[in-house]
């Protein structure tokens, strides 16, 4: 398995690298540059000042040096340096990366047990009242924009009802600490999480249950019926086990469009992640501070989905390693 | 020898005045909105509306103006101007110190100068005038200029002159100077705490120069990027000030209706943003003048302020904003008339050429307003093509020429040779440039007006040279203006005096205070 893993992370650099190059391409089509966006700003433009940006930003040199000090800076761990916040690419991810962590985490974690659990009951008795009522909420949350069931939620559970901050990752100037703390970002993390979950919890819940129906008709769960296995048993330990694969991999598919969900959800929630962080770069034409974001959640996606190739071989030892 | 003797202290007293009537109370917290995120607080290298409006606290300049543009005094007392109207000699306040307790000095101002020659483009556009600076001693700077520059006095404002610390600067790498993250001023507040993507913290400076200011305890400045989330947090009474634009116009109206807030347009008089449309005037149809007036017949822009700025500010008649100095209203007027738009399209031979359309990527109202428009010109036979992009894409287009019509709007800056000659003159042309003379009119009388008026004595001098080109200009129609906008300010009206000077919220919560 060690051999598994070490390959896998070898060609997860690789992948890397390649994605690296590709950005670092690909944002540069954009029309606009940072030296644009500030002079814009600034209210003032001459050409004097526009070169001065130009040639702080290392955009004066020909493209393949300005990829060639890139690259060799991220051998070196070296992120580069954002003019624009003045500050180090690396340590403003850094100061971010544990609240995106913490949103997608919680709202992954969120999705997929509550997915499961949803699934599984709607697949117990499929055609009951609670299976079409499971199937059609997990449609209507599969169905409908994101944005819009953040900007509901902040109406209903903030403006009406007053039960929950509509923003932010914890009181400002409330300094608390310990567990009421705690209790704090949990509260204000309760809307944000809940809300980039509900569309995985969807997907999750519809995929246990088709895959539960399908299982549930295959040989080996007749077998084990004839062996006379309790119901409980063999839903858990044959049904649900064999019907996660599918989950599974779905699950490691979506971890990007988790990342990218997280950009939205930390938007409206003003909750201060990377997907924030990405999205002002983007509109700004921060090169080195987007290229970094990009690479770190390309990693995390990496990452995952060797996750998901272990979670594999956990749930079905009979998958073998083969890199 | 002296002309002019201006003792600004009477002035500011005339400023508080309404201030006196009530007596402002010490203490209490303010939680503003900020939007987007200032990308640094260093104001003499970051010149953005976010930045100034926080560092307006931290900093200051040597002047401050009343909401008529008079000069009041700022880090200097007072200030004198030779009778030939060159030297201008500025005496500082005494007794000033930095945040770190270091003392403020007239080598601060000279480095200041210095360094935003290097870091600032309009520092270095409105300085282009002084011949010398000199500091006889510690509390004394002598500007002498190669010729009288009429606005001269108006260049001291915080955001276009902030005072730089010298001993924390001199020697260093301005853009990675870590000071520039935890910037030290000389202003009412104290830079404390910044958590990037939440809130920026500044807290009482207990050794203001100002007896008894500021009275405030904490500023926090409160990150939220989505329009709708900033309303709630109003609503919700999690901020106390809204800033203009912080929220979409159509939110205006409901959000000034709740209890306990209250709306003012003021503290913009010296910005005075003018929006219009930049048209391309050396290709494409935009460049016939008979084109361009016909476009600013066929919009309407009494329903562009009703309706979609909500009643908020007031039609342009021309380059220069009403609120700004040698502003004349005695020039051609282009009312909403279609058919003569029409008329105008046909006697110029317009066959229906696609013309691209920019709006402004700065949020629902203007695109709203873009849409309007495209709507005006559809209606009289134009063949109009939206063109979507983002802010650094639009300027990016903008700077190379690449369009027909551009939404924008620009600061004005209290005189017409600070901030309305640059986009008319043929000496700001220049690709690959944002904000200069993009729409590429060109016309020598025009360059020899403003050159002139810049540098006229006196004001009724200059009045009459700028009244003449603002003349030749709405004839000429090289741009199509819109509106003078008025961006509201929404607060809790138990905050008092938040708004003082013609820079409002930009020039720090130096007077302000809670009514508790």
């Amino acid at each position: 398995m060690l051999s598994f893993v070490a390959q896998r992370v070898a060609k997860g650099a690789i992948v890397l690298l390649a994605i690296i190059v590709m950005n670092f391409f690909l944002i540069r089509l954009a029309p606009g540059d940072p030296a644009m966006v500030m002079a814009g700003e600034a209210g003032a433009s001459d050409p004097i000042f526009v070169a001065q940006l130009r040639e702080k930003f290392g955009l004066d040199r020909p493209l393949p040096e300005q990829l060639w000090r890139y690259v060799k800076g991220i051998v070196s761990l070296d992120l580069g340096f954002s003019f624009r916040q003045q500050a180090p690419v690396a340590q403003l991810i850094l100061e971010r990366l544990p609240a995106t962590l913490l949103l997608t985490g919680t709202a992954f974690a969120l999705s997929l047990g509550l997915g499961i659990m949803f699934g599984g009951l709607a697949a117990r008795r499929p055609g009951t009242a609670a299976d079409s009522a499971i199937t059609i909420v997990a449609l209507l949350f599969y169905a409908t924009p994101l944005f819009w069931i953040a900007l509901m939620a902040i109406l209903l559970f903030s403006v009406t009802l007053d039960w929950l901050p509509s923003f932010g990752f914890e009181t400002v100037g409330g300094n608390y600490t310990g567990t009421a703390h705690l209790r704090d970002i949990a509260a204000h993390l309760v809307m944000p999480a809940s809300t980039l979950g509900l569309f995985f919890m969807a997907s999750y819940t519809r995929m246990t249950r088709a895959a539960m129906l399908e299982v549930r008709q295959l040989d080996f769960v007749k077998t084990a019926r004839a062996k006379g296995l309790s119901d409980a048993v063999i839903e858990r330990r044959h049904v649900l086990r064999n019907a996660l694969l599918p989950v599974v991999t779905l699950a490691g598919l979506q971890a990007g469009t988790l990342i990218g969900g997280a950009v939205l959800t930390e938007t409206v929630f003003a909750w201060p992640g990377i997907g924030r962080l990405m999205y002002d770069a983007l509109i700004q034409r921060d090169y080195n501070l987007l290229l970094g974001v990009f690479m770190v959640s390309s990693a995390m996606v990496l990452i995952l989905n060797l996750v998901t190739d272990l979670a594999y071989r956990m749930i079905d030892p009979r998958i073998e390693y083969n890199p | 020898m002296l002309k002019n003797v201006m003792l600004g202290l009477v002035m500011a007293c005339c400023a508080s005045l309404a201030a006196l009537a009530e007596e402002p109370k010490s203490g209490g917290v303010i939680n503003v909105v900020i939007q987007p995120e200032p990308p640094g607080l260093m104001l003499a290298m970051i010149q953005n509306g976010p930045t100034q409006m926080v560092s307006g606290n931290i900093f200051e300049g040597l002047l401050r103006y009343s909401p008529t543009l008079e000069p009041l005094p700022g880090l200097a007392e007072s200030w004198t101007v030779s009778a030939d109207a060159k030297v201008y000699t500025f005496k500082l306040k005494p007794g000033v110190t930095w945040h770190d307790g270091k003392p403020f000095t007239s080598a601060d101002v000279l480095f200041s100068l210095d360094m935003l020659k290097q870091t600032h483009a309009r520092a270095r556009n409105n300085m282009v005038q002084i011949d010398k600076v000199e500091a006889p001693d510690d509390l004394t700077v002598v500007f002498t200029l190669k010729q009288p520059f009429g606005p001269f006095l108006g260049i001291f404002e915080v955001g276009s002159m902030p005072m730089i610390p010298k001993h924390l600067y001199e020697g260093t790498d301005y853009k990675t100077n870590p000071y520039n993250n935890a910037p030290v001023g000389t202003g009412p507040f104290m830079f404390k705490e910044w958590q990037k993507g939440s809130f920026i913290h500044l807290v009482k400076n207990p050794n203001y120069h100002v007896k008894g200011k500021p009275y405030i305890d904490d500023i926090y400045w409160q990150v939220i990027p989505d329009a709708a989330a900033r309303s709630v947090a109003y609503e919700t009474g999690k901020v106390d000030v809204l800033p203009g634009g912080s929220v979409e116009n159509f939110d205006v109206p409901r959000i000034s209706k709740l209890k306990n807030t209250c709306v003012t347009g003021a503290g913009w008089e010296f910005f005075s943003p003018l929006s219009w449309l930049w048209l391309n005037n050396r290709s494409g149809p935009t460049a016939d003048k008979r084109i361009r007036q016909a476009i600013l017949y066929a919009i309407d822009r009494d329903f562009a302020r009703d309706v979609i700025w909500n009643g908020l500010g007031k039609v342009a008649t021309g380059p220069s904003a009403s609120s700004i100095k040698f502003y004349t209203d005695d020039v051609a007027k282009y009312p909403f008339d279609p058919a003569k738009a029409r008329a105008l399209l046909k006697e110029a031979g317009y066959k229906g050429e696609k013309i691209r359309l920019l709006p402004l990527a700065y949020g629902e109202t203007w695109q709203r307003w873009a849409e309007a428009v495209k709507q005006n010109l559809q209606d009289v036979g134009m063949n109009i093509e939206t063109i979507a992009t983002d802010v650094a894409g639009g300027n990016q287009k903008i700077a190379d020429w690449d369009y027909d019509i551009a939404f924008t709007y620009l600061y004005q800056y209290g005189d017409p040779a600070l901030g309305v000659g640059r986009n008319y003159i043929s000496s700001q042309i220049s690709k690959g440039q944002v904000f200069n003379n993009v729409e590429g009119y060109s016309n020598p009388e025009i360059d020899r007006l403003f050159a002139e008026g810049a540098v006229a004595t006196p004001d009724a001098k200059r009045q009459e040279i700028y009244d003449k080109a603002q003349k030749i200009l709405v004839e000429d129609v090289p741009v199509a203006w819109l509106l003078e906008l008025q961006f509201p300010t929404i607060t809790r009206c138990t905050v008092k005096d938040l708004i003082t000077t013609a820079i409002g919220v930009n020039d720090g919560f130096r007077d302000a205070w809670i009514d508790k």
